[in-house]
């Protein structure tokens, strides 16, 4: 079992270089030169210049990608005396739009997207769980319907639609809630749970459809097993049943997928928070695309991609966890 | 005479599909003492399965519709409430499935498996006496080292081992009746034999009642003491296991003997079957429902297929047989099949 997940966290050391390389070469054939959106409309050519010496855009590529592999683990110094300055160890690089090294930004914008996709991720989970078993227990009745046409609007509708029609009703039309207005929630409690309720629901009405699909063609694949069958023969109660061996077996699959969904999540969620205008990963990406702000983008991609790596192997331990059959191999 | 255990009365079920109604047992009624072994015969669909699924009433709620009496222990399962049938299972009756490797939880271990059958009808058992009597009925059940393999999990034994493993958990709470629907069709020849001989130890010392459901008729021949022949959801004949071989009573049984395949047989290139196909249960044939199959239809004519054959004792045995032919056609045929 340990030989397995140090054997699986190797390969994802190995896969996160495989990324950063292959992220770092496609951006910097991007057809835009860093050094000059650096100074905007005050770009004169010296100016220019000097900037793509301070942020070492005139180096090599493959240079370039060593140094912000080393600022990753040593941080990293940018240009000589007075105008110098440094991106403390974990640097992801230095952003020339923001002004800002792209740590402090991910720094900055990390929580709030955690913030909205645990809350998300904890009632997508229970909604979707929930109207899974119960659509699965009423197969064929109305609830069963009911959790069918929600699979299939849930499934269909795209983040940006429902994200707007629930802010243009809920806080335009009903005047329910202020317009969202994020705050830390430490500081601000109220306004924090005031701005983050509608991404919350919005995110996890949406995604819970697939996880209704799946809990109840989990369940219903399992009613049919034979080891309930024979659990209904020792005479166990229903409720025992539909835990101890029905959710059971229903739970593995789901719990490899919501890994997975979860760690994407992490990554930014774009499109919700740009609709609500949550200041998370998502809107810094959207902006770091709008300005070219290619440091910025390499750094958030590669924190997405370090959360989806770690959720595979984290998935599959788990996985082992779950299912005896896995572990033993 | 023995204590009557089991006691099966006009048992019928049928099933609503979206095609129709399946009538899946048809006024089914037999009974079963102590430490007697009965076998119940048929190809698939002549509802052999469900008979057994509804002595505890495993069928699904929803679309089955069972009517009749099954009588354990006092108690009418079919017509008593939840918590009385749950009493019953495992407890009075229990179940051996076909297929030992889908019929054990995969995500538990053995052990945990066979003392949760235990401890549903012992709540007050402590966790030591549990641990002993799971050890005990992996021990009686043949696994060696229960001590320790109690711990693995159903993948990680064979296919043999594991119906050992749905034995002992049937057989934890020492029930007086023993379901065993087809327990030996997933398994290899020699562990067929090998499973059978444990199943007929357990029954000789715990003087349990077995019912054995199956296809083979050398199973059956090998275990059973009484057999039940199943034909489109009734019962066709009802004989001892000898007079069923030596002078079987029902043009079916005489096929179904007829296709037990020799070592000749096969050196001929040729397997006897039963013309035609078993019937849909869905619009199952009017009057005998395998008139259309049977040879003797032309002979005895319409009754057989406007007139539904009583189950009678055919005349000096103790045979039973639904069939329209009179006595003595019927003996002096099943006698002549018999010396083919």
């Amino acid at each position: 079992m340990y030989l397995f997940i140090a054997r699986r966290l190797f390969f994802a050391v190995l896969l996160l270089l495989a990324v950063s390389l292959v992220t770092y070469l496609l951006f910097s054939v991007l057809p835009v030169d860093p050094a000059a959106l650096t100074c905007g409309k005050n770009c004169k050519p010296d100016l220019i210049a000097a900037n793509r010496v301070r942020l070492g855009y005139d180096k090599p590529v493959l240079e370039q990608y060593w140094l912000f592999l080393k600022g990753i683990f040593v941080g990293r110094d940018y240009g000589m005396g007075q105008a110098a300055f440094s991106c403390p160890a974990p640097s992801l690089g230095y952003s020339f739009s923001q002004h800002q090294c792209v740590t402090t930004l991910i720094g900055k914008t990390f929580p709030v997207t955690a913030y909205l996709s645990l809350g998300a991720f904890v009632l997508w989970m229970l909604i979707g769980i929930g109207s899974g078993a119960v659509a699965a227990l009423n197969k064929g009745k109305w609830q069963d319907r009911l959790a069918n046409a929600f699979t299939a609007v849930g499934v269909s509708l795209p983040t940006f639609y429902v994200g707007l029609l629930v802010l243009f009703s809920v806080v335009i039309w009903l005047g329910i809630l202020p317009f969202p207005h994020y705050a830390s929630p430490f500081e601000d409690p109220i306004a924090f749970f005031q701005a983050m309720i509608l991404p919350w629901l919005t995110l996890a009405v949406l995604s819970a459809a697939s996880y209704t699909r799946l809990t109840r063609n989990g369940m219903l694949e399992a009613m049919n097993e034979d080891f309930v069958r024979l659990g209904v023969a020792k005479g166990l109660k229903r409720s025992v049943i539909l835990r101890k061996y029905v959710l059971r077996s229903a739970l593995v699959p789901i719990v490899t997928i919501a890994g997975l969904d979860f760690a994407a999540l992490l990554g930014g969620a774009i499109i919700t928070e740009s609709v609500f205008t949550l200041p998370g990963m998502g809107k810094l990406s959207i902006r770091a695309v709008v300005e070219s702000d290619l440091p910025v983008l390499v750094g958030t991609t590669m924190v997405a991609a370090v959360f989806i790596v770690l959720a595979n192997v984290l998935v599959d331990i788990l996985y082992g966890v779950l299912d005896p059959r896995v572990r033993t191999k | 005479m023995a204590e009557v255990v089991l006691s099966v009365r006009n048992l019928s079920v049928s099933f609503n599909t979206p095609d129709g109604v399946v009538h899946a047992v048809n006024d089914v009624s037999f009974d079963l003492q102590a430490g007697e072994t009965l076998g119940i015969v048929g190809e698939s669909g002549s509802g052999k399965s469900v008979t057994a699924g509804s002595l505890m009433r495993l069928n699904n709620s929803v679309t089955a519709t069972t009517t009749g009496n099954v009588v354990v222990n006092g108690v009418d399962v079919l017509n008593c409430t939840e918590d009385e049938v749950r009493g019953i299972r495992g407890q009075d009756i229990a179940m051996v499935f076909q297929d030992p490797l889908s019929a054990l939880n995969p995500y538990y271990s053995v052990g945990a498996q066979i003392a949760e059958a235990y401890q549903v009808h012992h709540a007050d058992a402590s966790k030591d006496e549990v641990e002993q009597v799971v050890i005990d009925m992996l021990t009686k059940v043949g696994i060696p080292h229960p001590e320790t393999r109690l711990h693995q999990y159903p993948h990680q034994f064979s296919g043999g081992m594991r119906q050992r493993i749905v034995i002992a958990i049937a057989l934890v709470n020492k029930p007086k009746v023993l379901i065993a629907d087809e327990p030996t069709t997933a398994l290899d020849v020699t562990v067929q034999a090998q499973i059978l001989d444990l199943m007929m130890d357990l029954q000789r010392e715990t003087n349990m009642a077995i019912i054995l459901i199956t296809h083979d008729l050398g199973v059956v021949a090998e275990v059973a003491r009484d057999v039940l022949v199943m034909y489109g959801g009734r019962v066709v004949e009802k004989a001892s296991i000898n007079d069923l071989f030596v002078a079987p009573t029902h043009p079916y049984s005489w096929g179904l003997l007829g296709a037990v395949s020799s070592l000749e047989d096969l050196q001929r290139g040729h397997l006897k079957t039963i013309a035609g196909t078993p019937p849909s249960l869905i619009s199952i044939p009017s009057g005998c429902a395998f008139h259309p199959r049977c040879e003797f239809y032309e002979g005895v004519g319409s009754r057989c297929s406007s007139e539904v054959p009583e189950l009678r004792t055919i005349s000096s045995g103790q045979s039973m047989s639904a069939c329209h032919l009179d006595d003595v056609q019927i003996v002096s045929i099943g006698k002549s099949k018999v010396l083919q």
